[in-house]
């Protein structure tokens, strides 16, 4: 180890407990990646702060030797947004977990960043109240990485996002000065930085505190069951529906390769005749979900659903969503790996899209299974491959390109609510022209003006983007040529 | 539908050339709001208009922002739509890039959500005539940091919101609105306990020992609320004049005459729903106020020092905005922290590097 970074770790050191400084390889490797397993980097040192004090303490050192730092929640991202940099600092908010204030009248929590999601809703529990957004990996996830994220889950058509039902954000900056993005009224004076703060993936500022609104939990909750034989008959009812002035708590898809794997693995009664089944759920009092059951049930045999089931017992519900929830470990049973993309597009094509995806899942040679947030057009295409064998990595890797810069060409993006982190940054060229990127690094700048936090993330560079052009023309598989990349 | 999206670069790259600052201007409706622009020269957004895209089954509408919002809102009722933040339309002229750039959100604010909540994306002019394109048209993006928010309430001073794309909302099946005697305390506290259950609370109101509560939702819903809560019914077109009132700013409160003549100042507290009541011994003219989405925006006409409201505001929680600015007579906003601040000049600095648009209007100096 240089000199330099010797320095490094005694300053570290001074600043926090030496337990929880963390620099021998054995130590840090387990921060080497966050949930996206395939991008790996051994940091130089990992810091554990316990209280908003150490954090600013760390974020001083780091300041001062110059070194980047990358904020991490509980690592379950899925774009490597908490990837290490080989010559940076990881600042882990794992030991910032305390629930520090839960007021059932104001109906809000103040939590530490480490807070897992699902721990809201546990504590608000008690006053028949919780946390809406609940990304499927909220039993491990953290409130701070969900901030960072934007988060959603399959309930944001109704509840929103995580922007949505975070009120307030305590956060250091990189210089170590504490400040408030928003405040415990509704809105705050000036610029709305919480609204940019929120899904900034670390790059702007290290959270120590965040403050939810909770909501009432619904008495009832009831999921329809859809059966069509024809994806497109399917997509169009998720429009159907919405045009009927029904707004779903979840309004879930899943194509038939998906449908089988999760059935062999969970047994959760599905249509395995079905092109495509839709989850349909509505919840609040039994008598508007009685209503509205009626109403869903009527659009979705009009828009020619062969099979309809209603859940009848809380025992059923959790049996249909079973499936759903259990996609991504089926693909796991049925594939060695699997690449979960993130775009989201228009509901009115999703149907063009998942005829996209057939047509690429021939000539890369690899099969996909689709399950998405229909209701929101969110799109979670899962890729299977074997990771022991290169090529197939890299195939896997340009169909998931070429499925997003499909997204951004039916007008849509290239993540919903996975974040850019360091996997899709090459899209990023496809979706933003130079000036918006260059207005990317401005933003970054104002929040961190030496671009220590999680730098090289999230925003490509001109230089990024001219190498990602080339490659794909190399490659011939240069798509939608006409869109602009420079 | 007139395209002037052209005509808007040429004329701001002119503008940064010379220096000149730009004030952006819509209907004017709002020309009031916020401090007076020291700009000498307008960029009229008005003829900047029409309806670029609606489709009632993605639940999203992008238009122009010279768009009047009463056409907006006639165009999403034909198909059972509406504007699911009640934006005020202080004149039939009001247009939508006011309302974003001001992001002033209507009576259903704590229960449906505010402006900010149903961006989800935008055109924007930059200071140097750029066009930028953020968010989309899509419910979930995550792509890039939010400069759609951030441009949502920035009251034009970083850049001319040229087109936006919003969330919009069925309309409810049905509607009711209750009333109850209630004093200002108990109307709170009454108000916050009903939001933390099943209810379909969407708006309240409370001056003078009334409290209105507006409940909208599934029939079903609508009904057995009514059966729970109790109070009285009031017959729907009274509800919904009321509630209009409340969300234009007609409402007699907003125009009191007396108040106006006195020279005093309409303050808007925006505090956390359970504080306290705002004693009139502590900021003068707090005996009558008029309280709004549960107890988190508070009215009230006072000729006190601004720092004496600030200050309670801040104490409280929360902050205070002088709604009422034409004269000029100080700041509207509160100032945030030095290290906020230092942020929003360096904002100000990427997106509007001549400093020509809106010069003052949020903040003097930024």
């Amino acid at each position: 180890m240089s000199a330099q970074n010797q320095r490094l770790i005694e300053a570290l050191g001074g600043a926090l407990p030496s337990a929880n400084v963390l620099w021998q390889k054995e130590d840090t490797a387990p921060y080497e990646c966050d949930g996206l397993a395939a991008y790996r980097t051994l940091p130089l040192a990992v810091a554990l702060p316990e209280n908003e004090v150490q954090v600013q303490a760390v974020l001083k050192v780091c300041n001062q030797f110059g070194v980047p730092v990358v904020p991490r929640g509980a690592g379950t991202g899925l774009s490597g947004g908490a990837m290490p940099m080989a010559e940076g600092v990881v600042l882990s908010t794992a030991k910032l977990n305390k629930i520090l204030d839960v007021d059932s009248l104001s109906r809000r929590a103040v939590l530490q960043p480490g807070v897992r999601n699902l721990a809201i809703s546990e504590a608000a529990a008690p006053y028949n109240l919780y946390y809406a957004p609940d990304p499927s990996s909220q039993i491990a996830c953290s409130i701070g990485g969900n901030v960072a994220e934007n988060s959603g889950g399959v309930h944001c058509l109704k509840y929103g996002l995580t922007v949505n039902n975070v009120i307030k954000v305590r956060a250091v900056l990189m210089d170590g000065e504490v400040v408030e993005f928003g405040t415990e009224a509704l809105d705050a004076p000036g610029l709305d930085l919480l609204g940019v703060m929120i899904g900034s993936e670390g790059m702007l500022a290290v959270v120590t505190e965040v403050t939810v609104r909770l909501i009432p939990k619904p008495p009832v909750a009831r999921v329809i069951m859809a059966s069509f034989d024809d994806m497109t008959k399917a997509g169009n009812a998720v429009a159907d529906v919405i045009a009927a002035g029904l707004i779903p708590a979840g309004l879930e898809m899943m194509d038939k390769p998906a449908t089988h794997a999760v059935e062999e693995f969970v047994h959760a009664g599905y249509d395995l005749n079905a092109e495509a089944i839709l989850l349909c759920e509505s919840d609040g009092t039994a008598e508007e979900v009685e209503e509205e059951i009626v109403r869903m049930s009527a659009v979705l045999l009009q828009s020619g659903a062969t099979r309809i089931q209603v859940s009848e017992s809380e025992a059923e519900r959790m049996r249909f969503w079973s499936g759903r929830k259990n996609a991504f470990p089926a693909a796991g049973r049925i594939s060695p790996d699997y690449y979960c993309m993130d775009g989201t597009i228009p509901k009115k094509h999703i149907a063009t899209l998942l005829n996209q995806i057939k047509e690429m899942e021939e000539r890369y040679a690899l099969r996909c299974m689709n399950v998405f947030h229909a209701g929101d057009g969110n799109m979670h295409p899962l890729i299977l491959f074997d990771g022991s064998d290169e090529d197939q990595w890299h195939r896997a890797e340009d169909f998931g390109n070429e499925i997003l810069e499909a997204c951004v060409a039916l007008g849509g993006t290239v993540t919903g609510e996975h974040g850019v982190g360091i996997e899709k940054i090459n899209t990023m060229c496809v979706q933003f022209e130079e000036k918006e990127r260059d207005a990317f690094f401005g933003v970054k700048a104002a929040f961190d003006p030496a671009k220590l936090l999680n730098p090289d993330k999230v925003i490509p560079t001109l230089h990024r983007c001219a190498e990602y052009g080339r490659m794909h023309v190399h490659r011939g598989q240069m798509s939608h040529a006409d869109l602009p990349r420079f | 539908m007139t395209d002037l999206t052209q005509e808007f670069v040429a004329q701001i790259r002119e503008a940064a050339a010379m220096k000149q600052p730009l004030n952006i201007e819509g209907s004017g409706s709002k020309r009031w709001y916020g401090n007076p622009s020291i700009a000498q020269r307008s960029l009229a957004t008005s003829g900047h208009r029409g309806i670029v895209d609606y489709d009632p089954a993605e639940l999203v509408l992008t238009a122009r922002c010279g768009s009047t919002l009463a056409d907006i809102e006639a165009a999403l009722a034909e198909r059972g739509q509406m504007l699911p933040f009640e934006p005020p339309r202080y004149a039939p002229e009001s247009t939508l890039g006011g309302a974003i750039a001001t992001a002033l959100s209507g009576p259903g604010r704590p229960f449906i959500g505010g402006v900010r909540d149903f961006v989800l994306g935008m055109h924007v002019i930059d200071g140097k005539g750029n066009v930028l394109k953020f968010g989309g048209q899509v419910m979930k993006n995550v792509a890039g940091y939010d400069v759609s928010r951030l441009m949502t309430g920035s009251m034009g001073v970083l850049g001319l919101i040229s087109q936006v794309s919003l969330k919009v909302l069925p309309f409810a099946p049905a509607r009711a609105t209750l009333r109850f005697e209630l004093s200002e305390a108990a109307a709170i506290q009454q108000v916050n306990e009903w939001s933390g259950k099943p209810l379909p609370l969407t708006a309240s109101a409370w001056e003078s020992g009334t409290l209105y509560v507006r409940l909208s939702g599934a029939r079903a819903a609508v009904d057995s609320a009514i059966q729970s809560m109790g109070g009285m019914q009031l017959d729907a077109a009274t509800a919904d004049a009321f509630w209009d009132s409340l969300r234009d700013q007609t409402h007699g409160f907003f125009c009191d005459a007396h108040e106006m003549n006195a020279g005093q100042t309409l303050w808007r507290l925006s505090l956390p729903a359970i504080a306290p009541v705002v004693a009139a011994g502590q900021v003068p003219g707090a005996h009558h106020q008029l309280i709004e989405w549960g107890g988190a925006q508070r009215w009230l006409w006072s000729d006190a020092r601004a720092d004496v409201i600030r200050d309670a505001a801040q104490a409280l929680g929360g902050h205070a905005v002088r709604f009422n600015n034409q004269h000029g007579a100080g700041e509207t906003f509160a100032q945030p922290t030095p290290a906020l601040m230092a942020i929003h000049r360096r904002l100000k600095h990427t997106f509007d590097p001549q400093g020509i648009f809106n010069p003052g209007r949020l903040y003097q100096g930024l």
